[in-house]
């Protein structure tokens, strides 16, 4: 026989060769059964799911991002490790923004039209979730985003892990008014977005329901080093609270400075929105030992979810590893995608993000929590004080606090 | 502020010409390394802030040794010396590697030291990872001191005023009375005619550059007592490193030391009277204008050329 009949589509060979391998497929699974999960063409087969990760592993923000790629890659192997999503074994493809803004719509665009990923977890800064927002729109991919941020955002295609700005500075101000009945507050940020949207959601409480005063309210430039002169007129208006959102790298020169100019924590309150676990090991718990940080996570929170979650991760990344936030919000992303599939039975980016609201995790490292109609998440708001070793004693826990990104008064 | 007392404006005033003459101290000893080897060599050094780095990562290091064998209140000065030595070692290869076939085409070395520095940052991330680390220091020098009542004067801030004043006398002194200082006035004068009169010119050159680095690691020892380290940190110094340099007239320590003094007390000041972002702008602002009116900066060199 020659090669030429094997490729003839008449031959008999032929026949029997494209029947055998009609059969083996049908035995290996339903051949329906993929084509049922996945109506848009994405890279779903009938043993695996592939989805993207895209965060900065090089550039100034690889310092914050890292955690999340680790917490991310952790949850998807523990789902991988129970048996996958809809039978599916999670297949990762990573990708790095490299710190930069079109960088990451660029590879965004990659991961959802060249790859066709399912899902994607990533970006950080709300720069880079303002850089792939447009293409998430455009190409319906579905975005799983941990950071907390100013809010003012809402999107079909976007699922918000972290806090919007109401949830994590109302409460938080309402608690040191109350606790330390401050009136004056001294607001301080780094000279962005997140910080100056969310000093303006803290002065419209602090005067309009606090009715407390802002004395001061200032901005540095990202990467500032040198606080001197602020410290000292802060000092000069004596506030009752100092209200910090030094993001980054200056929070290290900040608190450091703080110190060596006599202020601490037995002289003067101290709040802040941007300061986690992973800043405060580059900070030394010594510099802001006795201050404060309102956030709906801290690694010391005691619960058996968190106990398993922070044990897993120093299994896997180190017993000096330190989880922040924003890390375990991440860690929140690919199990919510996992209960929103299920509950859709398919991996469709519209019937996903259909089923989402609603969904509760109740194996949350922070406790509970839900996804509103609004793609954010129902959570609560904590105090930590911090200690010497750079972890903090939770001295203030609120209530489940509904998720309010388009906050009305506060504009 | 309307309601402080008269004590408490004298003592703020002093804690703020406190904060100008350690804003200055930190630009000086920044700028010193960039300063001398730009004068000598014309060589644009992109890679400074990662000179700056070296050293910050070397206490970084030598603090976690101290740690261990509980020698912590100590340790400090011999980073600082350690910082010095490693930084002009690596300054000293990257002269032999790379700097040295590049002297004639300044433009390269730009890109060159640029890539350098790119190379180093991935260097520093590979080896302590992305996150920023800062080393466990004395506690002595994290306090404040109170000459007295409502005036705290930071001792790192003390500290490092107190280390550039020698490291700027020192390198004055290198350049004025010693022969290597001979050889670095006679080649930024005239690099050919120094050559024919037998001055080792590549001999000096390495030796400039590697003590410019070394200057470099010294300064982000001391850094690390008011800013954190990372990979990147370098980068968030150099333009402030060049301003002063530049401002100053490339050629001469008097014309860095007057710009550091001349920056950093306006920054500091600005920065009481109106907001940080602002207080930048105007200040960069005003660098511009000068530079419009005196292109050469502060302290041009006076040759013929």
């Amino acid at each position: 026989m020659t090669l030429r009949s094997y490729l003839a589509p008449h031959g008999p060979a032929w026949r029997t060769l494209a029947a055998g391998i009609a059969m083996g497929l049908a035995l290996a699974a339903p051949a329906t059964r993929s084509a049922e999960v996945n109506t848009t063409g994405l890279a779903v087969t009938d043993s695996t799911v592939t989805v993207g990760d895209l965060h900065s592993a090089t550039g100034t923000m690889a310092i914050s991002e890292i955690g999340s790629i680790q917490a991310e890659l952790l949850a998807i192997d523990q789902i991988n490790a129970m048996g996958g999503v809809l039978g599916r074994k999670i297949q990762v493809i990573k990708e790095d923004g490299a710190s930069d803004w079109p960088t990451f719509a660029e590879k965004a665009r990659k991961l959802l039209v060249k790859d066709k990923v399912a899902a994607v977890f990533g970006c950080w800064t709300s720069a880079s979730r303002k850089a792939v927002l447009p293409v998430f729109e455009k190409e319906n991919g579905l975005l799983y985003y941990p950071t907390f941020y100013e809010g003012l955002e809402q999107s079909k295609n976007v699922i918000y892990t972290g806090q919007e700005a109401t949830q994590q500075i109302i409460a938080g101000l309402d608690w040191v008014a109350k606790e330390k009945g401050a009136k004056t507050f001294f607001l301080i940020g780094s000279d962005y977005i997140w910080p100056r949207t969310s000093n303006k959601i803290a002065r419209k409480h602090i005067e309009n329901v606090l009715k407390g005063k802002v004395v001061g309210e200032e901005y540095y430039p990202l990467g500032h080093t040198n606080f001197r002169s602020l410290i000292n007129k802060v000092k000069l208006a004596k506030p009752d609270v100092i209200y910090s959102v030094v993001v980054g790298g200056s929070n290290v020169s900040w608190f450091k400075q703080l110190k060596a100019a006599g202020i601490t924590a037995d002289k003067q309150t101290l709040l802040t929105i941007s300061t986690t676990e992973d800043e405060v090991k580059g900070i030394g718990g010594e510099n802001v030992v006795g201050f404060y940080s309102a956030m709906k996570y801290f690694q010391s929170l005691d619960n058996e979810n968190n106990k398993k979650f922070v044990e897993a991760f120093k299994a896997k990344y180190g017993a000096d590893s330190v989880i922040g936030d924003v890390t375990q919000a991440a860690y929140l992303g690919p199990w919510l995608w996992k209960a929103a599939v299920e509950k859709a039975g398919s991996f469709d980016v519209d019937k996903v993000a259909a089923a989402s609201p609603g969904i509760e995790l109740k194996t949350a490292p922070e406790g509970y929590v839900k996804i509103h109609p609004n793609h954010h998440l129902w959570s609560k708001l904590r105090i930590g004080k911090w200690k010497k070793d750079g972890q903090v004693d939770v001295v203030y826990e609120s209530g489940l606090i509904e998720p309010n990104p388009f906050p009305e008064g506060y504009q | 502020m309307g309601d402080a007392s008269s004590s408490e404006i004298f003592a703020t005033l002093l804690m703020q010409g406190f904060a100008g003459l350690s804003l200055f101290s930190v630009l000086l000893l920044m700028a010193l390394g960039l300063a001398i080897i730009f004068g000598q060599m014309g060589v644009i050094n992109m890679a400074h802030g990662e000179f700056m780095a070296i050293g910050a990562y070397t206490t970084y290091v030598m603090s976690q040794f101290a740690q261990e064998h509980e020698l912590l209140d100590v340790y400090f000065p011999f980073a600082l010396l350690a910082a010095f030595i490693i930084a002009g070692a690596a300054g000293y290869l990257m002269e032999i590697l790379l700097i040295r076939h590049l002297y004639k085409r300044p433009l390269d070395t730009l890109l060159a030291t640029w890539g350098a520095s790119l190379i180093l940052q991935q260097i520093f991330r590979s080896a302590f990872g992305a996150r920023e680390v800062s080393p466990e220091l004395p506690e002595w020098i994290m306090g404040s001191m109170q000459p007295a009542e409502g005036i705290d004067l930071p001792i790192s801030g003390l500290f490092v005023l107190g280390l550039s004043a020698v490291v700027t006398a020192g390198v004055a002194l290198m350049l004025f009375k010693s022969r290597w200082g001979l050889g670095v006035r006679a080649i930024s004068q005239n690099r050919v005619i120094a050559g024919a009169v037998g001055i080792d010119t590549k001999r000096i050159d390495r030796l400039t550059f590697a003590l410019g680095c070394g200057l470099a690691g010294v300064a982000g020892a001391a850094f690390t007592t008011i800013a954190s380290t990372g990979p990147t940190s370098g980068s968030l110094y150099i333009v402030d490193t060049f301003l002063v340099v530049v401002f100053g007239g490339a050629a001469s320590i008097l014309g860095t030391i007057a710009s550091a003094f001349a920056i950093g007390q306006a920054q500091s000041v600005l920065e009481f009277l109106m907001t940080g972002s602002t207080a930048k702008v105007l200040t960069l602002v005003s660098v511009v204008l000068i530079l419009m009116m005196r292109p050469e900066g502060l302290f041009s060199a006076k040759v013929r050329r």
